[in-house]
């Protein structure tokens, strides 16, 4: 059974009902597991009342953060910050140098490229390389394509057709996220796949950039979170009493 | 349609509604295997009818009229 996974809701987290109507649209939808999106300064009291509403729900609850640094040294520096307290980190690359030190760094989970502006979108080959290299996945929202009419949705997909032209010469991991800020703006994980085909994705590669590719992503971190966790191959299985 | 797709792709899907239930909102369409995706795809990018706000889903998928209803019930 595919486990289908939305990394990217953005409730706002003042607004209860809200967050509880997101979370249970979600698992009307089908998906297993939701990432919700929180501040770098999150209250422990937060993350509790989510993970409760995704219990009730049977939802996996995965804590997010985004970045959205002015310089690389201010991204290095909140990685260094934040990497250990959030299960996936995701970078807003709104520059260029961003762009290229969030796919250098192997501590970044997702990269994406929020404008809807082709000159500010930086995903071309050199990028594409670097993630690569990194594991870093690319990231992207559905919630522009609903949203945008007419040249600026053309624009948009235009931008995401060459950025998955490039992801796939180099073998860069796509995920695919709404990008929900309200029940709205969800959609179900096989309309989803449908609308990736807009920007010439296949039908099996966008199932599988909505489920398996985040559900690694998900895995492999919280194998590094665990306690146990030593280096890449390396676990703590038991501890002796010396 | 006609905004994603144009009159070109909108010729392709051989849409059209079989029956539309006002009370419980849900109607049955059929088009063109072929064109499943595509008319998925409108679906799911349909945010307005009438100057209202809609969100529309896609409950179930068949080959039959008999066996779409009976997944409905």
């Amino acid at each position: 059974m595919k486990q289908f996974v939305d990394l990217h809701l953005r409730p706002n987290l003042g607004e209860t009902k809200t967050i509880e109507n997101t979370i249970s649209k979600a698992s009307e939808l089908g998906y297993s597991m939701v990432g919700v999106s929180l501040p770098k300064n999150v209250k422990q009291s937060t993350r509790h009342l989510l993970k409760s509403y995704c219990d009730n729900y049977n939802l996996g609850f995965v804590t997010r953060v985004d970045l959205t640094p002015k310089s690389p040294h201010e991204l290095l520096k909140s990685l260094r910050e934040i990497r250990r307290k959030f299960e996936i980190v995701a970078v807003n690359c709104t520059t260029k140098p961003v762009a290229r030190q969030a796919a250098k760094d192997q501590r970044v989970d997702l990269l994406v490229f929020p404008s809807i502006n082709p000159r500010e979108r930086f995903f071309d080959a050199a990028e594409g390389k670097l993630s690569s290299k990194a594991n870093a996945a690319l990231e992207i929202e559905m919630t522009p394509i609903i949203k945008l009419q007419g040249v600026p949705r053309v624009r948009y997909i235009s931008c995401l057709r060459r950025e998955l032209r490039i992801s796939n010469k180099f073998r860069v991991p796509i995920v695919v996220c709404s990008g929900a800020t309200d029940v709205s703006q969800l959609r179900g994980p096989y309309d989803f796949a449908s609308l990736a085909m807009l920007f010439g994705m296949d039908s099996t590669s966008a199932l599988r950039a909505i489920s398996m590719e985040p559900c690694s992503i998900v895995k492999r971190n919280r194998r590094k979170l665990d306690s146990g966790y030593v280096a890449q191959g390396i676990h703590v299985l038991r501890r002796g009493k010396n | 349609m006609y905004q994603l797709f144009g009159e070109y792709g909108a010729s392709q899907t051989g849409l059209y509604k079989i029956a539309y239930d006002s009370t419980t909102k849900i109607a049955i369409l059929r088009c063109h295997l072929n064109a499943l995706d595509m008319v998925r795809a409108v679906i799911t990018a349909i945010t307005e009818i009438n100057d209202k706000q809609v969100v529309l889903r896609v409950l179930a998928l068949s080959g039959t009229l008999r066996a779409l209803r009976k997944k409905l019930q």
